[in-house]
């Protein structure tokens, strides 16, 4: 088994309270099921969508958001799979897909090659 | 690490939350200030989306919503209390950092809550507002529907709506003040159209155009609920909100049999009346006790009592038509329209034949006004049918089938025509 990344960027379920309602219980049922299939490591969490970016030589410190909405990160999780098709497979059920969001998959580097 | 709480939030948990939220920070921030409320209420649910899908839905959903929108209004009044007026009536107390807190402590405590809702019901129900932009108004702010969700379940363009529900707002915001439910007299004078706005909403999701079900389920719902907050202010609960709420309960009760096991449309006469609901039925009869004190008879109650007349029976041929002819009589003295008219003609029918339903149908003063009305022609042609003449009836069900408003009614009339066409000629009596 090896470990991989999720990374979820952007997804916006617009202003219907009884929409973002269904869209919380679709995640909260995805993540339910990968758990249940032993591909959960860390459920993660979510990040604030603003914050402050520290960057070069100058260490000069800007307000964030760093990106266009649809490309911040708004949370992560730590997945377990075979490899990174599995891990690919198993991220197409994120109800992100469903509010135009995206999930970036990558394999956190192992130690001992 | 796994999700700690499990628990499935109640449907429509955000709706209804949604409602109360907005009525409370628009208590806090005025009612000028209507749109910053719903920004925060929108805030608050990004951030339980967010929160709630990688940790579970906590214990107290509700407070958890309710804590975080207080929190955001907090930071609101502190930041902009200099660049914004707020409350005019709870005035200086929000601008100082000694009371602020404590202020507002008190105004997201439960009991607040409630009344909050109460009053920006009666917000809605503004004297300058027609009925329709009311029930739209209630809709979308107590009811959390998006503009979206109140034209699909009125069956109405989308701009239309929203041209409706935006001057609403507009008209709401300049009455500078929510309504004060503080003095009884304001209030009793106001009742009537918080009442009838209510009914309204239980209307259309039980009359309405709309063909999907769970949309009309959903609204009787709302109506129902808003009903019982009212009946739970001392000068809310009036013989005639509980006549309203009994009206309600015994109409719902009957909605699982609307539709058949195929899914079509049902009428009375040949729903399962097994599939009434009898919790509702047991409330509704609860409510109808509680209404009949005082000496004011309203609508509500007569209505009440024509649901209950239905219920209580078990199968059609055993409904008191007598009885309900009689409460007919005493509806149309107090709201005379062409379609209780024509419902008391139908029952007139099932008591004395359709010969004299026929006839009462075409004794209704103002019929032209039923003619976009599908059931009208139904009804017509269902006496016909019953009368022998499948030719005049099957004419009747076609002016049916062409007013029909969705494709539930117009497969229900669809099939009462094939019924004219098996019934064809042979059968002509009188």
């Amino acid at each position: 088994m090896s470990e991989f990344v999720y990374l979820y960027r952007g997804g916006d379920s617009g202003r219907s309270p009884e929409v973002m309602q269904q869209t919380m219980q679709k995640w909260v049922t995805w993540l339910k099921d990968l758990g249940q299939k032993g591909h959960i490591k860390d459920q993660g969490q979510p990040l604030e969508p603003a914050g402050k970016l520290v960057k070069g030589r100058s260490k000069a410190v800007t307000d964030g958001p760093f990106a266009e909405a649809k490309d911040v990160v708004g949370g992560y999780t730590l997945i377990e799979a075979r490899d990174l098709d599995q891990a690919v497979e198993l991220s197409k059920g994120c109800p992100i897909f469903e509010t135009d969001g995206a999930v970036e998959v990558r394999p956190v580097m192992k130690m001992n090659m | 690490m796994k999700i700690e709480h499990v628990t499935e939030p109640s449907d429509h948990l955000f709706r209804r939350e949604a409602g109360r939220m907005v009525a409370t920070l628009t208590r806090v921030f005025g009612v000028h200030n209507l749109a910053l409320a719903e920004d925060i209420v929108q805030d608050a649910f990004c951030r339980a989306l967010e929160v709630w899908k990688f940790r579970g839905v906590p214990e107290n959903p509700s407070a958890w919503l309710m804590a975080t929108a207080k929190n955001r209004a907090l930071d609101v009044l502190r930041r902009e209390r200099t660049a914004r007026t707020f409350a005019p009536e709870l005035g200086r107390l929000l601008e100082s950092e000694w009371t602020v807190a404590p202020v507002i402590e008190e105004l997201f405590g439960a009991n607040s809550i409630k009344d909050d809702q109460l009053r920006m019901m009666f917000s809605c129900c503004h004297p300058r507002l027609r009925e329709e932009a009311q029930v739209a108004l209630m809709l979308h702010i107590l009811c959390g529907f998006t503009v979206n969700e109140v034209a699909s379940a009125f069956v109405s363009r989308h701009a239309a709506i929203e041209k409706r529900i935006a001057r609403a707002k507009k008209v709401l915001g300049a009455s500078k003040k929510l309504f004060d439910l503080s003095g009884a007299k304001e209030l009793s004078e106001r009742l009537p159209a918080v009442q009838r706005a209510l009914y309204l909403l239980f209307n259309e999701g039980y009359h309405g155009a709309s063909p999907e079900s769970a949309v009309r389920a959903g609204l009787c719902q709302e109506a129902i609920r808003l009903t019982t907050i009212m009946l739970e202010h001392p000068l809310g609960a009036t013989p005639a909100t509980y006549a309203l709420a009994a009206l309600m309960c015994l109409h719902a009760a009957r909605l699982p049999a609307r539709l058949d096991a195929a899914g079509n449309l049902s009428s009375l006469f040949d729903q399962d009346r097994s599939r009434w609901d009898s919790q509702l039925m047991a409330e509704g009869q609860r409510f109808l006790d509680a209404s009949a004190t005082g000496p004011e008879l309203t609508e509500y109650h007569v209505e009440a009592a024509i649901a209950w007349t239905h219920t209580v029976a078990h199968r059609t041929e055993d409904t008191d038509w007598g009885g309900i002819i009689s409460l007919y009589n005493t509806l149309i003295t107090i709201r005379p329209s062409p379609v209780i008219a024509l419902n008391r003609a139908i029952a007139i029918a099932q008591h004395e034949g359709p010969a004299r339903g026929l006839e009462e149908i075409r004794a209704i003063p103002d019929c032209g006004r039923l003619s976009a009305y599908p059931f009208y022609f139904a009804a017509l042609g269902e006496l016909e049918l019953r009368s022998g003449r499948p030719g005049v009836a099957g004419e009747h069900f076609r002016a049916a089938l062409a007013s029909a408003r969705n494709p539930m009614e117009r497969r229900f009339f669809e099939q009462r025509l094939v019924a004219c066409q098996v019934t064809a000629p042979q059968d002509v009596r009188a």
